[in-house]
């Protein structure tokens, strides 16, 4: 009975945005895995050799694209490594706004986690649910951008444009009824903060009932607690980072290790993980959702107080207002030059690592003085991860797997650029 | 000539249970999709016909018109079988149900025999199914959808033997008959572990969540009917959802009094429910189960393979041999209003 | 008593005939357009590593085969179960004795660990 029967397995028709296209070549004797080796690369858009062919600014639209369900942060990184070498700090309102959307994105991603990996577990209500706070959150990335997803709202030196003043309303259609049409646009009454404000009341209940329908249902339990243990010494030897990481109990957070932005200036909780399963892990995200909607909460109130530039007024960088422009000779020049070449930066090197919702996402940036980056290295969380899925998998069954992939959080778009 | 006429009149009334049988399976399958929206905040169908109401026919026909791909190196003549030998024992289990006082087709002495024998037919579809289209993972899938069914078939044949212990006849009405009374003087009271053991037996044979390993993202492909396409897949699934209701049937009549009203033999409102005709009491408790199968799909999570044997084996049949031993003494003391 | 069965067998033809039917009416109303890649055995989007029937595992003979044993337990419970009342303390005695034999046998395959698994 101890054939190694080996079989490829393809999680895509079953997993339609979740995970990607995953290649997991598995080697099985009866019903336990004995090896597993994901086959990476079916995403693969060449996104670093294109950095190194286009102007910082417009690299920024494919960082958005590489984990593409935690957006801002991955902006954030690639801005804050062109800031380091720029040597430049963006206005403190710039700064909060920044952190108050990494939260927004960060809520965004573990949402979008809990829906597709209660969906793969077989609880499929969650992922309705979870989607529909989603499209709150994602009403504010248009407010504030104009997309629902990609949004391209940070740019070195703070962000695009400050928070409107007025949120999108729903507008009536034959499928909606008037009394529809005003409990949806009930929160839409003010401006962002106060539609955001909104949402962080509403969103604890939210959570409750996920947690409601999950943590303790024993049948969820029984498929992930135990799943995929991974010792803290062994976690720190993969290069785990994130909840991956406090999930088994080691606490690296780099909003507290590494402060960047304002960081050091909010309250929050660090989540920590005990035995390293797969449960574990998600109560960490849950409960990092929590934490971050008190972020958010405590961003809005600074922001509330403290109107201001958020961009910085170098016109070497930053382009001038079209009144300007149209009004100033040197600001006309200005805007020329940095629409057609773009800004130089100096020759260097610099690393900016932020904690994106799945772990460590980093940039590492070579520029060497041009107006294009020299190369550009991508440390996604997702890769280190997906590497560690042999160590994780083996010894369990076929349908761990599946409970394992949602508990590291994979997205393609960051494993294969 | 009386026989021929006897022959048209069993066939009548044949056509009298399959038409409604067929349309409610039809529905079924919409109202699953409707309910399970509406739990999951959205609505189900609702461009077909008003409130999506004939998307059941738009599914039938959008079937009936794709091609039936018969796969290369598949047996051909068991794979057209297949569908038939799932679908026989689900309708054919259909004769001895009792839909009201004497509203049942044959009323033959060993009502509950005959209808363990035609659900444990089923099996055959599923294996035949696997092996006949020649693909190992649909061999693989049909092996461990009826390995399933097979062990809570064993757990659900000792909650049976409960039932026919408390009702002392297996004719499928003399059952209702000896739960005759109120709502306290069903089975369902008594026999509670045993109901539980049944209603959990039962939703784990038809392949449903939180069981349904086997149609769900069954770790390798779509289970044993994942070859086949057209008509003979919408016989497959004629014959389970057929095989939900049968399953919430049965629930009600060996367990929550059949056709009776909650009221019963009670003084005042007894005769008033009384009013209301036997086969809609029996409906409306059919639907009241059949909404708990739509639930359980949108509520819980789904159970690993090899958690669901034990569960069958290690769990439930314990369970029931308890208490089947405890009834037996329960009915020998004379104990309780049931069994004096 | 005999006749009452006639409408079951009516019942099962009806039944067959139906599914009979249905498989007809598709295959007349459906297409019929053969390819290679449509009959080949479904792979998950890639090519399959073996393609011969395989062996399977000796687990699902085993629950099989108690499956049997159990079955014929439930069979000979059946008409132990209707008539409890009549025979009384005895019947079930001689009952228990039965099901004890079966108990002793069903502890010994759990310790024997043939329920592991699956």
């Amino acid at each position: 009975m101890a054939d190694i029967r080996s079989y490829t397995m393809n999680f895509g028709p079953q997993h339609p945005a979740a995970h990607g296209v995953l290649r997991l070549v598995l080697e099985m004797e009866g019903e336990t895995i004995r090896r597993a080796d994901p086959h990476v690369g079916l995403l693969h858009r060449a996104t670093e050799k294109l950095a190194e062919s286009k102007p910082y600014n417009q690299s920024i639209g494919y960082m958005d694209r590489l984990d593409y369900v935690s957006m801002m942060c991955n902006e954030h990184g690639y801005v804050l490594a062109i800031e380091k070498l720029l040597g430049i700090t963006p206005p403190r309102r710039a700064q909060y706004i920044r952190v108050m959307f990494d939260e927004v994105t960060r809520i965004l991603n573990h949402l979008m986690w809990l829906g597709a990996h209660g969906l793969d577990v077989g609880a499929m209500t969650v992922f309705l649910y979870c989607f529909r706070e989603r499209e709150d959150l994602m009403d504010v990335y248009e407010a504030v951008s104009g997309a629902r997803m990609h949004a391209t709202y940070y740019r070195p030196g703070g962000v695009y444009r400050d928070l409107p003043e007025r949120m999108p309303q729903y507008e009536a259609s034959r499928f909606r009824s008037d009394k529809d049409l005003k409990d949806l646009n009930a929160a839409r009454q003010g401006s962002l903060l106060d539609f955001l404000e909104d949402f962080c009341e509403r969103f604890p209940a939210c959570v409750d009932e996920y947690e409601t329908l999950l943590t303790d249902n024993r049948i969820w339990k029984q498929r992930l607690v135990g799943i995929g243990v991974v010792s803290p010494e062994r976690a720190l030897e993969l290069g785990f980072t994130g909840p991956m990481l406090r999930g088994s109990g080691v606490e690296w957070d780099l909003r507290r290790k590494q402060p960047y932005e304002v960081y050091d200036e909010l309250d929050f909780r660090i989540p920590l993980g005990t035995n390293g399963d797969c449960y574990d892990r998600y109560l960490v995200r849950v409960e990092e959702m929590r934490q971050s909607c008190r972020i958010v909460k405590q961003c809005i109130d600074w922001l509330r107080q403290h109107p201001g530039p958020v961009m910085l007024g170098d016109h070497k960088i930053v382009p001038p207002s079209r009144e300007e422009m149209k009004d100033d000779m040197e600001s006309m020049i200005h805007h020329f030059k940095l629409f057609t070449e773009g800004y130089t930066v100096p020759a260097g090197e610099a690393y900016a690592a932020v904690e994106a919702p799945k772990g460590e996402f980093g940039c590492y940036l070579i520029s060497d003085g041009a107006n294009k980056p020299y190369r550009l290295k991508v440390r996604a969380p997702g890769f280190t991860h997906l590497a560690a899925m042999d160590e994780m998998a083996s010894g369990h069954m076929l349908a761990d797997v599946v409970a394992l992939i949602g508990t590291q959080d994979i997205v393609f778009g960051e494993i294969d650029r | 000539m009386a026989e021929l006429i006897e022959l048209v009149w069993i066939l009548t009334k044949i056509g009298a249970i399959l038409g409604p049988l067929i349309l409610s399976v039809a529905y079924l399958t919409y109202a699953e999709r409707k309910i399970i929206g509406w739990i999951q905040n959205r609505n189900g169908p609702n461009r077909v016909g008003p409130m999506g109401l004939l998307q059941p026919f738009a599914d039938v026909f959008k079937l009936m018109f794709k091609e039936v791909v018969l796969p290369s190196n598949a047996n051909r003549f068991l794979f057209l079988v297949a569908p038939l030998l799932s679908l026989m024992p689900a309708l054919a289990a259909w004769a001895v149900i009792p839909f009201g006082a004497g509203l049942v087709l044959t009323d033959i002495n060993a009502g509950l025999l005959y209808v363990l024998a035609m659900t444990s037919l089923g099996v055959y579809g599923v294996i035949l199914a696997g092996w006949a289209a020649n693909s190992k993972y649909s061999m693989l899938g049909a092996m461990r959808s009826a390995a399933q069914i097979v062990s809570y078939e064993i757990a659900m044949g000792f909650a049976l033997v409960g039932v026919l212990m408390a009702a002392g006849t297996m004719n499928m009405s003399g059952i209702v008959q000896s739960q005759a009374g109120p709502i306290w003087n069903w089975f369902w009271l008594p026999l509670l572990p045993l109901f539980v053991v049944y209603w959990i037996s039962g939703v784990a044979e038809t392949n449903r969540a939180p069981f349904d390993v086997a149609e769900g993202e069954s770790e390798i492909v779509a289970g044993f009917h994942v070859e086949y396409s057209g008509v003979a897949f919408a016989v497959f699934f004629l014959a389970e959802y057929a095989n939900m209701i049968l399953i919430s049937g049965l629930a009600v009549i060996l367990f929550m009094g059949g056709w009776y009203s909650p009221f019963h033999g009670l003084p005042v409102l007894g005769p008033v429910f009384d009013l209301v005709p036997d086969l809609v009491w029996f409906v409306i408790k059919v639907a009241g189960f059949l909404y708990l199968y739509l639930w359980f799909r949108a509520t819980f999570p789904r159970y690993r393979y090899d958690q669901i044997m034990r569960l069958g084996w290690k769990v439930l049949i314990p369970v029931t041999v308890v208490w089947l031993v405890v009834l037996a003494l329960m009915i020998l003391a004379g104990f309780g209003p049931w069994f004096d | 008593m005999l006749e009452a069965y006639l409408p079951i067998l009516l019942f099962i033809i009806v039944g067959l005939g139906m599914g009979v039917v249905l498989i007809t009416v598709g295959f007349v109303l459906g297409p019929h357009r053969p390819n290679d890649e449509k009959l080949s055995p479904y792979e998950c989007g890639f090519e399959a590593f073996e393609d011969s029937r395989m062996k399977f595992d000796v687990r699902y003979y085993l629950v099989a085969i108690l499956f049997i044993i159990f079955d014929l337990e439930i069979a000979f419970l059946f008409p132990w179960a209707i008539v409890l009342d009549e025979i009384g303390l005895f019947g079930f005695g001689a009952m228990a004795v039965f099901l004890g034999i079966l108990l002793i046998g069903f502890l010994y395959e759990w310790k024997k660990g043939a329920l592991e698994w699956e």
